[in-house]
């Protein structure tokens, strides 16, 4: 086994489709919080295979698209300072600010560089003692411990010229809001598969109990989401809500204690805006006390930035599942992923994103 | 952004501080941390993420469930294309 083409067959995505079929007698409402998720139902076309009877929504679990555009703005501000080495994880080069993009400052003669880790910005911070390298920090609890792991080893080592802009969000907040909203229209949720590697699934538990809600942790394979969907509808049909785990090859109970000890150390939950959504009490990240001299926030004093979203731009209800991208008089004329709108638009995990790429998929998006 | 991917412990180095292995990814081979997964040894697969291996992937318990899946598309009857 290699662990992933096997969960691309489609003899076995059929399978669990007429299993689905077979079970489905309600109305079910069911909600991917994950963008990685997101991309894999679309891709597949998933709902495609589903009987009438079961809705997909999708969630913000897209750290790309959440991220502030107040954020993004002064990632942009420091990166375009004279002797800034800027790194960011790629996805986060094209995604427009108020006013500008990552891609435009280099293009202007900007020091931005991609990275596949953040412990390649600690290498170009060694090989650069006398310049700023400055890592663009975001994720969700996937990647925060990897994160963290570099500002870690920066103390450790002493190095003082690397800092993080840390905008780092978390997913049990982000639920507990649209399940919380008198207006939630979830009835089932697929827990992130990778988020409960590191963080083990505890808090879904809670959440499952506190919301009478069945709740399965998902992988991220067209194979895995089937199977999740069917997992969940059989609790629906049954009555029951309760945790159960379907990406048991990757996630334990108790996730890696390992890495919520390095995110401890270096970071401490505070509220935070979610582009989309806005500020959620208790949702994120930020850099203890303890590293505040890794802090780029702090170091560079970038200021208050205010930014208004474009008041045309649903993305608030669709990533809490009220509304289909297709819902929205902007999807694909005015808003589109070459020039997108709002938060769900802006990278290839967001639901407007993904409806948009894999189009041929959705009835009333062919244009 | 979330995305991991499984791949194949080949050697695993300890430098005090952390611990990487080089891990084979279908052909292509990259260094990988193993700081968060102290239990994965050489031979064993994991699930890497900007750079760190994630988890451990449970081979036995894979095993198990994909034969349960496989049992499953055997009793299904074909469905109409």
């Amino acid at each position: 086994m290699r662990y992933l083409d096997e969960y691309r067959d489609a003899g076995l995505a059929r399978a669990l489709a007429a299993r689905i079929r077979a079970r489905v007698t309600g109305s079910w409402t069911l909600m991917e919080i994950c963008g990685g998720q997101t991309h894999t139902i679309m891709r597949y076309g998933l709902p495609e295979l589903l009987p009438p009877g079961i809705e997909l929504v999708h969630g913000p679990g897209c750290p790309v698209c959440v991220t502030p555009l107040e954020t993004v703005d002064r990632a942009i501000e420091i990166a375009g300072r004279p002797g800034v080495i800027f790194v960011s994880y790629g996805d986060m080069l094209r995604v427009p600010g108020s006013h500008s993009d990552l891609f435009r400052v280099k293009a202007a003669g900007g020091d931005v560089r991609v990275a596949y880790s953040p412990m390649e910005a600690l290498k170009i911070a060694r090989q650069n003692p006398e310049r700023p390298v400055v890592f663009f920090g975001i994720g969700f609890e996937t990647t925060a411990p990897a994160n963290a792991m570099a500002v870690w080893q920066a103390k450790r080592e002493g190095l003082r010229n690397f800092s993080m802009l840390v905008s780092h969000v978390l997913v049990p907040p982000a639920i507990r809001l649209i399940l919380g909203s008198p207006s939630n229209r979830v009835q089932g949720f697929i827990a992130p598969g990778h988020v409960c590697s590191v963080m083990g699934y505890q808090e879904y538990e809670t959440l499952s109990r506190e919301f009478r809600l069945p709740i399965v942790v998902g992988g991220f394979e067209p194979v895995d989401l089937l199977e999740a969907i069917a997992m969940l509808v059989e609790q629906l049909e049954e009555g029951r809500a309760e945790l159960e785990n379907q990406y048991s090859r990757s996630v334990t109970r108790s996730g890696s204690e390992p890495a919520r000890r390095i995110m401890d150390e270096v970071f401490e939950v505070t509220s935070r805006q979610w582009r989309g959504i806005g500020p959620i009490a208790q949702s994120g990240y930020r850099l203890r006390e303890e590293y505040a001299a890794y802090d780029a926030e702090r170091i560079f004093g970038a200021g208050e930035i205010q930014v208004q979203e474009p008041a045309e731009c649903i993305a608030a209800l669709v990533m809490q599942g009220l509304k289909k991208p297709v819902d929205c008089p902007a999807f694909g004329t005015r808003c589109t992923p070459e020039a997108p709108m709002g938060a769900s638009m802006v990278s290839s995990e967001g639901a407007c994103a993904a409806y948009y790429s894999y189009r041929r998929h959705i009835p009333e998006a062919q244009g | 952004m979330c995305l991991a991917v499984p791949g194949k412990i080949l050697e695993t180095t300890d430098l005090g501080i952390s611990r990487l292995g080089k891990v084979d990814f279908g052909g292509v081979t990259r260094q990988v941390q193993l700081d968060f997964v102290p239990e994965a040894q050489t031979g064993d697969y994991v699930l890497v993420h900007v750079g760190f291996a994630i988890s451990k992937v449970a081979e036995e318990e894979a095993r198990r469930t994909y034969e349960l899946l496989r049992q499953l598309a055997e009793e299904m009857p074909e469905e109409p294309a």
